[in-house]
């Protein structure tokens, strides 16, 4: 395909079209691709950040795995955030419910995030959660504090070899992030 | 205006105005090695603070400043613009063209090199400090940590990300459409093939770090949370997105290195290129791996096994084609009537130490050894090697080869080798020590060790002092022989060199191949 008459503007317009297009690749490709393969893949132990719809299946009483909880707080994060557990045995296909408890400390409201992680990273697809805190942002006022539960199932299809789940949040701030959000709306 | 002949304007237009290649590719060169003291002398002073263990001189902050700008100045200021003037004085003269395709966009991608830089250098006088994240800037060090002054860097990125892209689209127009009758691709010569290989690299993968760069921006000013986990995003993905970039970069820096050592070699050996055709290949092999290898980089981020896998079979696959590369550049030697005249002893230098460079790096693209060598001063031995020792080596020896042709005097031979001997000794003093400590554990980019270290440190030190002043001679020997060099009359400056540029006289005239050259005699190299 010829774009102009005369090749050099033909070939300086072509790499032009390649920079740009190069350009719109990481945004409109890279990034998008990379959240899709981590999601579908289950890599990175990322978990789906939507609730699972739970299939009837048959609980597999033959085995338990061993569920263990993690909350960490990330930065200046300045709540106090535990599990109400830090362990649980479970069958896979049962559905478990636990709680994770967050307490704001400062005066003022504060709006804050969880992000999931888990590991081993390849047990990230097997670990459905059908209801999650971390699919929302916690907004508590100053001095308030909240149970947060957390339903999860552990697909039947885990990997014998796994025995063993850590699931670990992380807490961001993120009110900034939902003031900035507001200030440009 | 006058007739089309004349030679250069005076005085400082000249330079601001000109359109002309070879105006163009000095300044180019002249910028680099400014940029190349600029970045030697931050070098120095990591060296210093390295020299004993403990705090010596400068702030863990500043020192932090030093490297991050080191690499960016290193690599964005020194290495690829001083290649890009290699190109702009050689490209028209080797294919027979009168200038670049596009002269005027040729001016402006060089023009708005040094307000970049005067940018990102300024960022050490702002409150702050300058970037400190290390020349990879990961997020979220650059991003939620970064100080004020990443504004700045970002924008000096985007400026020289585009004045890249543009010198890379004129260098591909003038190689496509601009060759003398009979100048058919696999005759051109090898420096000829390697950048134009280069210039779709840097088409191609600029704009993706430009992209790294926005996304950072936007992620600072602008709400986004394209690598900030709190809102969704990765930093992970920064790392992918950089060394996606990244290692075609690496490429970039040394392919046209690649064809520099294979203009030089034949002509000091008086015999041609061995293997002309598998070399053309070879750099397209390697050009086209280098998109398929980035995770080597970050093969302790937590990668499934199978994707460490793939990368580090890819990566190991990369030594096919340079292992090609270097047996004929042997070969070209072997049973040649050799000379060993500056620019030739720094070809060897290349060859030889290249080689060292590329062995660390096949041990550090095994998957499992890596998680022992990642970020540890193995890794800063491995790429000194192939940066230094490979790029500017390579970019020194084509100084002294073509200085002759473009200025028509001859450097001093004596203070050349000289030259040469004290870089080869102090860059291995520098940077041999650096692979036992690194193996024993140091980490890169810190002010401070552990006792142990303290030995291998200091000879380190002193290695990098040598080196660094060893350039000063570089400088002294090219102004002299631009001042008061010996006169050389001959076209063919050096008895066994071959190609379009040495049919040229000595020096190469203001305007040149206005009408094509005949090509009937010419070889393929």
């Amino acid at each position: 395909m010829r774009l102009s008459q005369d090749p050099t503007i033909d070939t300086v317009a072509k790499l032009c079209s390649v920079s740009m297009a190069m350009f719109a690749f990481v945004f409109v490709v890279m990034v998008p691709l990379y959240n899709v393969l981590c999601d579908a893949l289950g890599i990175n132990g990322k978990t789906s950040s939507e609730a699972y719809i739970s299939v009837s299946a048959d609980v597999d009483e033959t085995r338990f795995i061993k569920v263990q909880f993690i909350a960490t707080n990330n930065d200046a994060m300045p709540w106090s955030f535990s599990p109400e557990v830090t362990e649980m045995l479970v069958h896979p296909g049962a559905a478990n419910d636990t709680v994770f408890f967050a307490a704001n400390p400062t005066m003022n409201a504060m709006v804050a995030q969880a992000i999931p992680s888990v590991s081993p990273s390849r047990a990230a697809e097997y670990f459905h959660k059908t209801e999650c805190f971390c699919f929302e942002q916690q907004p508590l006022d100053g001095n308030d504090k909240a149970e947060m539960p957390l339903q999860f199932i552990v697909d039947q299809d885990l990997p014998a070899d796994i025995k063993t789940i850590t699931l670990s949040y992380t807490l961001f701030d993120v009110t900034a992030l939902i003031s900035d959000k507001v200030a440009s709306r | 205006m006058g007739d089309h002949h004349h030679g250069p304007a005076k005085g400082l237009s000249r330079w601001l105005y000109t359109t002309n290649h070879k105006d163009i590719g000095t300044m180019y060169l002249w910028f680099s090695f400014a940029m190349f003291l600029l970045g030697g002398a931050f070098a120095m002073v990591i060296r210093a603070e390295l020299f004993q263990p403990g705090m010596q001189l400068v702030e863990p902050g500043f020192f932090n400043q030093m490297t991050t700008l080191h690499g960016l100045v290193m690599v964005f200021g020194a290495i690829m613009p001083s290649f890009v003037g290699l190109a702009n004085w050689l490209i028209p003269m080797m294919i027979g063209a009168p200038d670049m395709a596009l002269p005027r966009m040729n001016n402006w991608s060089f023009w708005i090199l040094p307000p970049a830089f005067l940018m990102l250098a300024s960022t050490l006088l702002m409150e702050g400090g300058a970037p400190a994240f290390g020349w990879t800037f990961y997020a979220p060090l650059s991003t939620t940590y970064a100080p004020p002054s990443v504004t700045f860097f970002i924008f000096a990125i985007h400026i020289l990300g585009v004045s890249s892209i543009m010198g890379s689209i004129n260098i591909i127009a003038t190689v496509m459409n601009m060759r003398a009758p009979g100048m058919t691709y696999m005759k051109m010569p090898l420096f000829v093939w390697t950048w134009l290989i280069t210039a779709f690299l840097l088409v191609a993968v600029m704009p993706v770090l430009a992209g790294a760069v926005t996304m950072m921006l936007m992620d600072i000013h602008f709400g986004t949370s394209f690598f900030s986990a709190a809102g969704g995003g990765d930093p992970v993905l920064f790392q992918h997105i950089f060394w996606f970039f990244g290692h075609p970069e690496v490429y970039i820096i040394i392919l046209p290195a690649f064809g520099v050592i294979s203009q030089i070699i034949p002509a000091f050996s008086r015999k041609p290129l061995f293997g002309y055709a598998s070399m053309v290949y070879a750099t397209a092999g390697i050009a086209f791996l280098s998109f398929i290898v980035w995770a080597h980089h970050m093969y302790t981020v937590g990668m499934p096994v199978a994707g460490e896998l793939f990368f580090m079979y890819a990566t190991m696959l990369i030594a096919v084609p340079t292992g090609v590369k270097v047996f004929n550049w042997v070969t070209t030697m072997w049973r040649g009537a050799m000379t060993f005249e500056t620019p030739m002893l720094f070809s060897i230098g290349f060859l030889v130490l290249f080689t060292i460079g590329g062995f660390t790096g096949l041990m550090l693209s095994i998957a499992p050894a890596d998680f022992q060598y990642h970020d540890t001063y193995f890794v800063v031995a491995h790429f000194h090697y192939v940066m230094v020792a490979g790029a500017v080596f390579s970019m020194t020896a084509a100084v002294y080869f073509w200085l002759p042709k473009w200025t028509g005097r001859m450097y001093n031979e004596t203070m050349g080798k000289v030259h040469f001997w004290v870089s080869f000794i102090g860059f291995n003093v520098t940077f041999f020590p650096q692979h036992f400590v690194g193996l024993a554990g140091m980490p890169r980019r810190i002010p401070d060790y552990a006792l142990q270290f303290a030995d291998f440190n200091m000879m380190s030190s002193i290695g990098a002092f040598i080196y660094g002043m060893s350039q000063l001679l570089f400088l002294y020997n090219v102004i002299a022989a631009i001042v008061s060099g010996e006169k050389v009359s001959d076209e063919k400056v050096w008895d066994g060199a071959e190609g379009l540029e040495w049919t040229l006289p000595s020096p190469a005239p203001y305007h040149t191949f206005e009408t094509p050259p005949k090509l009937e005699k010419q070889p393929a190299y």
